[in-house]
């Protein structure tokens, strides 16, 4: 058995305890989190995540099939807009 | 003639080789088939009994995900990264590395052919 495995999945308990508290209400609300290291867990399925990416919040729709990943994975934290060039310039003035 | 899993075996190889071309099979997978039917991994293609061939095409048919279910499956474990929208996903999509490699030089595997700049030292206009 992976040492990881033994350990188990990392999820902000803070976050988890409020999906938890929103699921047994049965409320959807936007959760704000900066928890991007996050392991998305099935409880999650359903509700939509504002995940921090350093700048903005960036909602996320927790579908069945992210279950497993990191809240961060959705959350990019990189913006290329492309070169400057000829074509970034003609892009630019459309 | 030795026909596994869709694909022509090298009939002049030895088993233990012959078996690693086909998609899916790697040196330790094959060993393990030969380990299991009880086949000598040092015979020759060409040399294999019917009997033999057909041992080999039931373990790997029954047990193993070869070719084109496999190619399926990775293509299929692509698409759901591209379409969950997640950080791989987008990489796959884009075209450029996955794994957090460097792509300030290198990296030509995945993006192909360097491609000229157009017009790169060019002053841009307005």
């Amino acid at each position: 058995m992976a040492r990881s495995i033994k350990k188990g999945p990392y999820i902000d308990e803070r976050l988890l305890g409020r999906i938890e508290r929103m699921n047994k209400s049965g409320e959807k609300r936007v959760l704000k989190t900066w928890s991007r290291a996050s392991t998305i867990s099935p409880e999650f399925v359903g509700h939509t995540v504002a995940v921090h990416n350093g700048n903005k919040f960036i909602p996320v729709y927790i579908t069945e099939n992210m279950v497993g990943h990191k809240l961060g994975e959705f959350s990019p934290t990189r913006m290329f807009r492309g070169h400057s060039g000829k074509l970034a310039d003609k892009r630019a003035r459309i | 003639m030795a026909r596994i899993a869709g694909v022509d075996l090298p009939r002049t190889k030895r088993v233990e080789v012959a078996l690693t071309y086909i998609f899916g099979i790697g040196d330790s997978a094959a060993r393990a088939i030969l380990a299991e039917t009880a086949v000598d991994p040092d015979t020759r293609v060409q040399d294999l009994t019917d009997d033999d061939v057909n041992k080999l095409r039931r373990v790997i048919d029954n047990r193993y995900k070869v070719e084109g279910a496999l190619r399926t499956e990775t293509s299929m474990n692509i698409k759901r990264l591209m379409d969950i929208g997640c950080y791989r996903g987008l990489r796959h999509r884009r075209g450029l590395p996955v794994r957090g490699q460097r792509t300030h030089t290198n990296a030509r595997t995945r993006k192909g052919p360097r491609r000229a700049v157009a017009g790169k030292k060019k002053a841009p206009k307005k």
